[in-house]
């Protein structure tokens, strides 16, 4: 069963993913971004990573993706056109990407994976809230400087009399 | 009744079926069914409680013909039933210039997000679909999803009216999640879990130790955390984005018959499920007020749902007698009044849990 809902996950994670990058209205290609953010935060559930999940619905899904539906609509006449996914680097591009696939799926089977046999962990909530107080306050202290640096770029950004 | 509690039952009285899957797939489905008809249900008893209560308040005497003496029948208890037969039967009709993709996905979005916000929720010790340790963080996660299905439903109607609508609850709700979102911290710092039992287990104890009554900040982050939440699920007195005197309808200004009725299933239940978060991370959930007074699972469930319709009836109360805020007021109440609130109250909690506990 299990492998089953797996396959399902991953491949309403692919299938969407292709449709953000193939599909001709930007419109599209958010609604299919909102399917592929949904996947992500079902591998996370695979891994057992509850709080990744919530994470990844709250500040993707109910955060980002939000703002670029936004964005779209609030751009003007940008609905009615179609954007073209085609260039003239098609061909190379598949080349690199067909080359990094086969590297990647070399890499992965041969490499001599560690496999840890533990039991499935309880709750990662209380692990990553100690982590993020102790061992990695700085980056903490510096992802919080940084957005109130953003969050004050925007407002100096919309105010009028700039 | 967690989904491992029916899976073990189902494999207890089925034993004859030997597809472990099967059994795993009935205790799964089961609880969607009894949500959908939660919310079936839940939607029809407000549609008529919302009606009466709005009567009574503007002293009128609301839906009376429908019923058991047809035309003379006092209170109108059939209305419920007819007026979800009267959207099935309208016509289904969607705008030529709309987007057609989108327009039918918008309603579903919304019903699915509604639907898996009431996985993580407790109706009493027993019964909770699957006892998430993100409980809370998970239902105000999920909770989001709404928002891209208003923004949707009022892009692909190609109606200027839809797409203020759509706008407008999207700029709402984002800006409400933030004070509610910090209010909901004041519960976590307390309870140290966000696990929604283990939420309603700190609380045990009679009422003096509900989180609501623990500090004097925990008692403001509930008023403002609860009327965050009502303007979270576009309620009056918060309800611009569908402001019938400017805007039509709003957002589903296009919708008709049963797509339109789901975007009402979809607003009750979201005002059930944040009613039922306030419940357990304010009030105690399905603990009794008074420590050893009628407790056990159904006097349980009795405080739970007794708890939550108050707060439901509450919102009602705001709906019908509070004139509804401009554009402008909303966002300065949300930017300037609450978030500040809402700050003061974290630290002063964590003040006042280290210095008085």
């Amino acid at each position: 069963m299990s492998e089953f809902v797996f396959l399902v996950v991953t491949s309403v994670t692919i299938i969407s993913a292709l449709g953000v990058v193939l599909s001709n209205q930007l419109i599209y290609s958010a609604i299919s971004l909102l399917f592929t953010l949904f996947g992500i935060a079902g591998l996370y559930v695979f891994l057992w990573a509850d709080f990744m999940t919530g994470i990844q619905l709250l500040v993707y899904v109910g955060g980002i993706l939000t703002l670029i539906i936004f964005g779209i609509m609030l751009t003007n006449k940008i609905s009615s056109a179609r954007l073209s996914q085609t260039n003239m680097q098609q061909g190379i591009g598949s080349v690199v990407s067909l080359w990094l696939l086969i590297v990647l799926s070399l890499v992965i089977s041969k490499t001599n994976w560690y496999s840890v046999s533990s039991s499935e962990p309880v709750s990662t909530v209380d692990k990553i809230g100690t982590l993020l107080m102790t061992k990695h306050l700085l980056a903490f202290e510096g992802i919080s400087l940084l957005l109130l640096g953003a969050l004050i770029g925007a407002a100096i950004l919309a105010r009028k009399e700039i | 009744m967690t989904v491992d509690w029916l899976y073990t039952t189902f494999s207890q009285l089925f034993s004859f079926i030997e597809n472990t899957d099967l059994l795993f797939l009935m205790s799964a489905i089961l609880p969607i069914g009894i949500i959908v008809s939660l919310m079936a249900a839940n939607a029809i008893v407000m549609v008529y409680a919302e009606m009466k209560i709005s009567a009574f308040m503007q002293d009128r005497v609301g839906p009376m013909g429908q019923g058991p003496g047809l035309h003379a029948g006092k209170f109108g208890i059939l209305q419920p039933i007819a007026d979800p037969i009267k959207l099935l039967l309208k016509e289904d009709t969607i705008p030529e210039v709309a987007d057609k993709p989108l327009f039918i996905l918008a309603p579903f979005i919304i019903f699915l997000g509604a639907i898996i916000g009431f996985l993580a929720v407790p109706f009493n010790e027993n019964v909770i679909v699957v006892d998430l340790n993100i409980g809370i963080f998970y239902i105000m996660a999920v909770g989001s999803l709404a928002v891209i299905g208003l923004i949707l439903a009022g892009w692909s109607s190609n109606n200027k009216w839809s797409l203020y609508g759509g706008m407008r609850s999207a700029a709402q709700i984002i800006s409400y999640e933030i004070p509610a979102g910090l209010c909901v911290i004041v519960i976590i710092m307390l309870a140290g879990s966000l696990n929604m039992q283990d939420i309603i287990h700190y609380q045990s104890g009679g009422m003096l130790n509900w989180i609501i009554f623990s500090n004097p900040f925990s008692f403001v982050a509930f008023f403002v955390f609860f009327i965050c939440i009502v303007a979270e699920t576009n309620r009056g007195p918060f309800d611009i984005s569908e402001a019938e005197s400017e805007l039509v309808g709003g957002f589903h200004t296009e919708y008709s018959g049963f797509r339109w009725s789901i975007f009402f299933l979809s607003e009750y239940a979201n005002m059930l499920i944040v009613a039922f978060v306030a419940a357990t991370g304010f009030l105690g959930g399905w603990q009794s007020p008074f420590q050893d007074f009628m407790t056990g699972p159904l006097w349980g469930t009795f405080w739970m749902l007794g708890k939550v319709f108050s707060l439901l009836f509450v919102m009602i109360w705001f709906r019908w007698t509070f004139p509804r805020l401009r554009v402008d007021q909303l966002m300065y109440i949300c930017w300037k009044v609450f978030i500040p609130i809402s700050l003061i109250n974290i630290f002063g909690v964590g003040i006042w849990t280290i210095l008085i506990g």
